[in-house]
């Protein structure tokens, strides 16, 4: 069997006292688009932000493409810290979207794609400046390319966030809530860029609260409750025949607020 | 008594003298105390909880006594621990010293001012932590420290003054002894007053000009 893109191995965290995650076993496949659903504190955005190594796990283990995320751990649970380029080499397989977005204000959407290449991949400015600005072509943005974040819409902005973090050509890329701060009419173009990502057969991992994306482009759902992985599967599975109590209570208010806004 | 500014013409070469000591004693204090104020604010984010404790205790002992009684204590005090001091180095380093607490202050809001989001989007990106200050912390806080920088100069500039007491031959000692030596002390403390007025308009001044200028550097349109 392939090495799936993402594998977690009894991730636990914790913030002091309280237990945000608790023993997640999950793989995520190559080329496969997941997403992350469940209600508000369950977990799931730390989830995430583990995979990113924005959060260090109190134990367990993620690898990336089979290599070891920040810590490596043995079958004893003997854990080592790695060392922090090694941590930077791994963290730049993966591309983070943020839901605040995370622009740098004092940069240009085009400065915003380029910096990480000039910085980190010491590519020459003008092939950094060429590179960002196919990255800013693909989510259709090119005329843009010279204004700062605050001169674009919050949909623009994101899409600019999407660039660049495509910019390092991830094999794998994170979304976290990628449409929450936006308004409806500007989600649409959001998303859509996230359909041609996963059309190419980027590995995406998703935490979402669009319910219609999850199920539309979503090729494996996972649902967290309370720092639990309570059900991971195909959405055909998820969606049609939620077996779990509990996440047919959390479908059912989904159902309740379309069903309102008919009305 | 009356008001005879001749006095005053007459001693210009002796007052200039004075300007100058002040000028360079503060410009030297206000750019070695913000460097040493980065490096500080600096160390207490990164440096972990010992650090940030014990550097946060200088600073609090240094913004929590005056500044007389600091050069005070590093002047007259000095030669107890085998310090000894001439008042130009005493006077520098006390005024270097003093500005770094205060600046480093200015940096810490700098640094928090930041959004954390802006600095993981660096970390995502696989930027160093000197990457990610250099390229992203030190221009994003740059708008916001600068006018707080600014009326700290200003401030810094009037706290020369004290320097006069432990014997520095700038503006404020100079001017003083012109006016007990002439008795003409109404004049000699109504130019002390507009000298120091005049240098901090123009440190205001420049300090707008920069200001704008940052501005719309890092958001005119392209």
């Amino acid at each position: 069997m392939s090495v799936p893109a993402i594998a977690i191995r009894k991730l636990v965290k914790r913030f002091a006292d309280t237990t945000v995650l608790q023993d997640i076993d999950l793989e995520i496949p190559e080329g496969k688009v997941s997403c992350l659903i469940g209600p508000s504190g369950s977990g799931k955005s730390t989830l995430l932000r583990c995979l990113a190594f924005l959060e260090e796990p109190t134990s367990g283990m993620i690898t990336i493409n089979g290599e070891a995320l920040g810590f490596f751990e043995d079958d004893n649970g003997r854990r080592e810290r790695l060392p922090a380029n090694q941590i930077r080499a791994v963290r730049t397989k993966t591309g983070m979207v943020f839901q605040q977005f995370n622009l740098w204000p004092h940069m240009t959407a085009l400065g915003n794609v380029s910096e990480a290449l000039k910085l980190v991949r010491k590519v020459p400015k003008a092939e950094a400046e060429e590179r960002a600005m196919a990255q800013l072509r693909k989510v259709g943005l090119e005329n843009r390319a010279g204004h700062y974040p605050s001169q674009l819409s919050g949909g623009q902005q994101q899409r600019v966030a999407i660039a660049r973090a495509l910019a390092l050509e991830p094999k794998i890329m994170l979304f976290d809530e990628p449409t929450s701060a936006l308004d409806p009419e500007l989600t649409g173009e959001v998303l859509n860029v996230m359909r041609d990502l996963a059309a190419e057969g980027m590995t995406m991992v998703v935490v979402t609260h669009e319910i219609g994306f999850a199920a539309s482009v979503g090729q494996q759902i996972s649902f967290l409750d309370h720092g639990r992985l309570l059900f991971s599967g195909p959405p055909a599975e998820i969606f049609a025949k939620p077996r779990h109590p509990r996440l047919e209570q959390f479908l059912d208010t989904y159902l309740d607020r379309g069903a309102s806004m008919l009305a | 008594m009356m008001f005879d500014p001749q006095v005053i013409i007459e001693k210009l070469p002796e007052i200039g003298s004075g300007l100058f000591v002040t000028l360079w004693l503060w410009i030297a204090g206000v750019l070695g105390g913000v460097v040493a104020g980065f490096i500080v604010a600096t160390a207490r984010r990164f440096g972990g909880k010992i650090v940030n404790a014990v550097l946060g205790t200088i600073v609090e002992v240094l913004r929590g006594t005056p500044f007389l009684i600091q050069i005070f204590l590093l002047y007259y005090g000095g030669p107890f621990v085998g310090l000894m001091l001439d008042p130009i180095p005493c006077g520098l380093i006390g005024l270097t010293v003093y500005s770094a607490a205060y600046y480093s202050e200015v940096f810490r809001a700098g640094y928090a001012s930041v959004p954390v989001g802006h600095v993981e989007a660096a970390a995502c990106l696989g930027m160093t932590r000197f990457q990610t200050i250099s390229r992203i912390q030190v221009p994003e806080m740059a708008l916001i420290v600068l006018p707080p920088a600014i009326n700290l100069a200003v401030i810094l500039l009037k706290e020369s003054a004290v320097l006069s007491i432990i014997t520095v031959p700038e503006l404020t000692a100079t001017v003083s002894a012109i006016g007990s030596q002439q008795y003409a002390f109404l004049e000699a403390i109504f130019v002390l007053a507009i000298v120091y007025w005049i240098i901090v308009e123009l440190t205001d001044r420049l300090g707008r000009m920069a200001e704008n200028r940052l501005s719309r550097l890092r958001f005119s349109k392209a």
